[in-house]
């Protein structure tokens, strides 16, 4: 990094939040992502939205590349620098700026983390649904970027459901306000879907505002176990087309099951397929015929154990299956790839066909977890990094598994984003024309090509 | 250093929210999951040891909460203290570490005697004409916030004057070896001495042998692994002789300690390890029987989970559930309860400024939580939180937890109703 660059950089955040020593830039090279690493040149920790400006502005007019981060958790590598990159780390603009009881509206800046949100809205009886499994720590900024999905996405979709107003700060330094806190706007082309999953490479986000909506009054959680897959598979699309929405619609797979019972010894049965987490929530009356039916349901597809929960400390209990999962999963071998094919609803059964045929092809282990209701599945590798070859079988399987998500009209990435992990599958998802645009789209965002550099297209 | 150790971290990042040093830094080199990349990058030869990096790594406060959030079962605290352990071992001690940690704290009488000046500096008011002239300002700075640790010490150290053996109240259900840990006789003779009345009022015949020595945490701390085995070799030795249910302390260090001496030798450490529990798992076991025992406080509560207690040993239920068992008091759960209060052994001398915004963290949470009485169980969080309480919210006492337990318990006339 040039050194007068450097010291102009330092002059803005100051110097205790401009790292470039050897140790500080060596931790910054990596986020959650299994494999990827870089080394940036600086890393920046600005105060404010002025800073963010200041710094691209120096940024642009030297063509040093920028990266944003949040927590660096992304699980596609979005948040790795360019080498000899300048990293601008969020977690500082940390002001929750509103929270509009009027207009049911929070304005954050970006580096708020989400759980924080959650805990501030729902003190006053409102409710921000996003909820991606990495919550107590995931910024704001990271959740809009990747458009992070979670638990309760079935009935209440992802962060895009819920972005209303955007302040970005472009390529070159200039400031981009879309959206707002009405309802309705029709004024221009909708830019805040377009920046929402744009993965850091359009603009840095120094302001969201999202939608808040009213906290559901309780929920009901209930635990279903099926001896075949196909039925638990059967009794999801079952479910849905009684015209109930579960809140959360979770389930684990039989590799999961077996991790999750020798690590948490909950008490799960280990000759059945598939394990189902449901709550539905809203008012009470309403629920509880709900439960019923999804009760019911669960009974006519030969489920061969089915629990509600009569409080909160069992519904907790019920839940602790789904909770351990990943920890589960991820104590069995020292590398842990987790992905996010998704499909549709109705092609699971398929889906999870194909992931145990690869698996079996390739010589590998794969739990699979997630989210049933939206399809968006976690194909889980357990592996060792320091084994070439099975790394290599890895990758071979999850290359078969993200052709049958594409073939069944599903995707490569639900919830992870593109980054430059699956940067390589982009194209047999999106086509020519697909990347022609996001091309293009990019271009007129950032004509230098230097914001998050090499991730998506 | 154990390299499947090291790459099981999948720099997940669920241990950032957890990590007190990240929470007030937001620096990755200042979170768990750095500092397993720090020492990884070290091992492979990527990064030099410079005098950076071993700052970045000397901010951990070894609480172990990361290892309570970790998916993998990584602890990033107690890699960070091997780590310093192993480069300790190859540059030795110092004079001074080679001073405190093996020709004092394994000790007790020495311990004792060295702490005597202090006792007297107390006891003939020199304490209050050298703070009142402000005369600390004028030691070095370490040794000024030693001083404004300390509370009044009690007229001799508990090892010292307790019995050998305490026979039980009423029919003996067991034998008990009491491990008194070093800074709960010295400074906090009155909480042991209410662990071992509780222990007497269950039924429980308790053992204090008076040659026992200190666990050894201090050595670990200092990265004195020699000094750690002999202690363990010791106490282990002493133990043996005597025929016990278990081993209990109710200090949250020595705890996790003793739980871990089957780690680093076998055998006869492993069973020693085994028999070990906190004073809150056995009151635990008999709560029916302690609720009958105990008499109406009608106080606001609070418990703080020490490190050494809640991520050390895994223990959250049972300190809560004993003050629940107190007819009319009032449980307030602090929040963030199980966040290090910023004592972790000596980091509050070594790191004063990063121990300060820890501590004031929790003493917003305390403040905030209502309660007129703090409760915890461990010497290291007693002396940081009383400190704090002193200085900022004064009408908030803090009590380890037999202490308040005691309280409660009915007078021994009116014990043994049969
Ligand atoms: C254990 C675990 C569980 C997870 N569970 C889920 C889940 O359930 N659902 C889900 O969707 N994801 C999940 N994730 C992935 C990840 O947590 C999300 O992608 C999250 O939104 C990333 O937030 P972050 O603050 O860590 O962002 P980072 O990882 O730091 O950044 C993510 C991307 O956003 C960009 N970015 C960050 N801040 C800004 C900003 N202010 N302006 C513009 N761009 C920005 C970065 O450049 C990068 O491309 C999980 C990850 C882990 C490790």
């Amino acid at each position: 990094m040039d050194s007068s660059l450097l010291k102009e950089l330092q002059q803005i955040v100051g110097e205790q939040y401009a790292l470039s020593d050897r140790a500080s830039l060596a931790v910054y090279g990596y986020d959650s992502t299994p494999e990827l690493e870089s080394r940036p040149g600086v890393v920046l920790l600005p105060a404010c939205r002025d800073e963010v400006i200041r710094i691209m502005g120096l940024c642009a007019a030297a063509g040093v590349s920028v990266t944003p981060r949040g927590s660096g958790t992304n699980l596609s590598g979005g948040s790795i620098s360019h080498d000899q990159g300048v990293v601008i780390q969020t977690s500082r603009m940390n002001k929750i700026i509103e929270i509009d009881e009027e207009n049911l509206t929070a304005t954050v800046e970006p580096g708020v983390i989400t759980s924080t949100l959650h805990r501030q809205v729902e003190a006053r009886g409102l409710f921000y649904p996003p909820d991606p499994g990495s919550l107590h720590i995931s910024t704001m900024g990271g959740n809009v970027a990747e458009n992070s999905g979670g638990l309760r996405g079935l009935k209440y979709g992802v962060t895009a459901d819920y972005v209303m107003g955007l302040e970005t700060i472009l390529a070159n330094g200039d400031l981009l306000r879309t959206g707002g806190k009405v309802v309705k706007d029709v004024a221009g082309y909708n830019l805040n879907p377009l920046l929402v999953s744009s993965e850091g490479t359009l603009g840095i986000f120094t302001g969201i505002t999202v939608k808040l909506i009213p906290k559901p009054q309780a929920k009901i959680t209930m635990l279903a176990h099926f001896p075949a897959m196909s039925d638990a598979a059967l009794a999801v699309s079952a479910i849905i087309a009684a015209k109930v929405i579960p809140a959360t619609l979770e389930f684990l797979d039989k590799v999961t099951i077996k991790c999750v019972e020798d690590y948490a010894h909950v008490g799960l049965p280990l000759d059945v397929d598939a394990v189902l987490l449901i709550e539905v929530d809203g008012h009470p009356v309403v629920i509880a015929e709900e439960a019923a039916a999804v009760a019911d349901i669960c009974q006519k597809h030969r489920c061969s154990f089915f629990q509600t929960a009569k409080n909160n400390e069992e519904a907790l209990k019920l839940a602790t299956a789904r909770r351990t999962a990943l920890s589960a999963l991820a104590r069995l071998r020292p590398t842990t790839i987790l992905e996010d094919a998704t499909v549709p609803r109705s092609c699971i059964a398929a889906m999870l066909q194909v992931i145990q045929d690869a698996a079996k092809k390739y010589d590998v282990t794969i739990g699979t977890f997630g989210h049933a209701g939206d399809g968006n599945l976690h194909p889980t590798c357990l592996t060792d990094e320091r084994n070439q070859d099975e790394i290599k079988r890895a990758h071979q399987a999850f290359e078969v598994i993200f052709d049958a998500a594409i073939a069944m009209g599903g995707t490569i990435t639900g919830e992870h984003g593109v980054g430059l992990a699956k940067k390589k599958y982009l194209p047999r998802l999106v086509g020519e024309s697909g990347v022609r645009v996001m091309r293009g789209i990019k271009k007129a965002f950032d004509p230098q090509g230097i914001l998050n550099p090499g991730k998506v297209v | 250093m154990d390299e499947v150790k090291l790459i099981n971290c999948m720099r997940c990042g669920m241990c950032l929210p957890h990590c007190p040093t990240y929470r007030e830094t937001f620096l990755e080199t200042a979170s768990p999951r750095g500092r397993v990349a720090l020492i990884r990058k070290v091992t492979e030869g990527e990064l030099d040891q410079s005098e950076r990096l071993l700052d970045y790594l000397s901010l951990c406060l070894d609480c172990q909460a990361c290892a309570s959030a970790c998916p993998c079962g990584v602890n990033a605290g107690e890699l960070v203290a091997e780590f310093s352990c192993d480069r300790k071992g190859g540059e030795g001690l110092n004079f001074m570490e080679d001073l405190i940690l093996r020709k004092l704290v394994p000790h007790p009488d020495r311990l004792e005697t060295s702490l005597a000046p202090l006792r007297l500096y107390q006891r003939t008011g020199l304490q209050r004409l050298v703070r009142h002239l402000g005369l600390l300002k004028m030691f070095p700075k370490p040794l000024e916030r030693m001083e404004g640790l300390l509370p009044t010490l009690p007229a001799r150290p508990l090892r010292q004057e307790i019995q050998e053996i305490t026979p039980s109240v009423g029919t003996e259900r067991g034998t008990i070896g009491f491990f008194l840990g070093c800074v709960m006789s010295l400074i906090f003779s009155e909480a042991s001495r209410a662990t071992i009345q509780l222990l007497t009022s269950l039924g429980y015949k308790v053992i204090t042998p008076k040659n026992q020595v200190c666990c050894g945490a201090p050595n670990m701390l200092g990265g004195d692994l020699a000094g750690l085995q002999t202690a363990a070799r010791t106490n282990i030795e002493i133990f043996a002789g005597f025929d016990l249910d278990f081993i209990v302390t109710d200090c949250g260090g020595c705890g996790a300690e003793l739980k871990k001496y089957g780690h680093h030798s076998e055998g006869a450490a492993e069973a020693f390890s085994a028999k070990v529990r906190d004073i809150s798992e056995v009151l635990a076991l008999h709560a029916d029987e302690l609720a009958l025992l105990l008499q109406p406080l009608p106080l606001k509560v609070t418990y703080h989970d020490p490190c050494h207690i809640a991520h050390c040993q895994g223990i959250r239920q049972e300190p809560r559930q004993l003050l629940k068992l107190i007819p009319e008091l009032s449980y307030h759960e602090l929040e963030a309860a199980d966040a290090c209060c910023g004592s972790a052994g000596t980091y509050n001398i070594a790191k004063p400024e990063m121990a300060d915004r820890i501590l004031q963290r929790k003493l917003d949470t305390i403040a905030a939580s209502g309660a007129e009485v703090l409760v915890t169980s461990n010497p290291g969080c007693l002396l940081q939180l009383k400190k704090g309480l002193a200085e900022q919210l004064p009408e908030v006492r803090i009590l380890h937890l037999t202490e308040l337990l005691l309280q409660s318990l009915r007078p021994p006339s009116s014990l043994n109703p049969s």
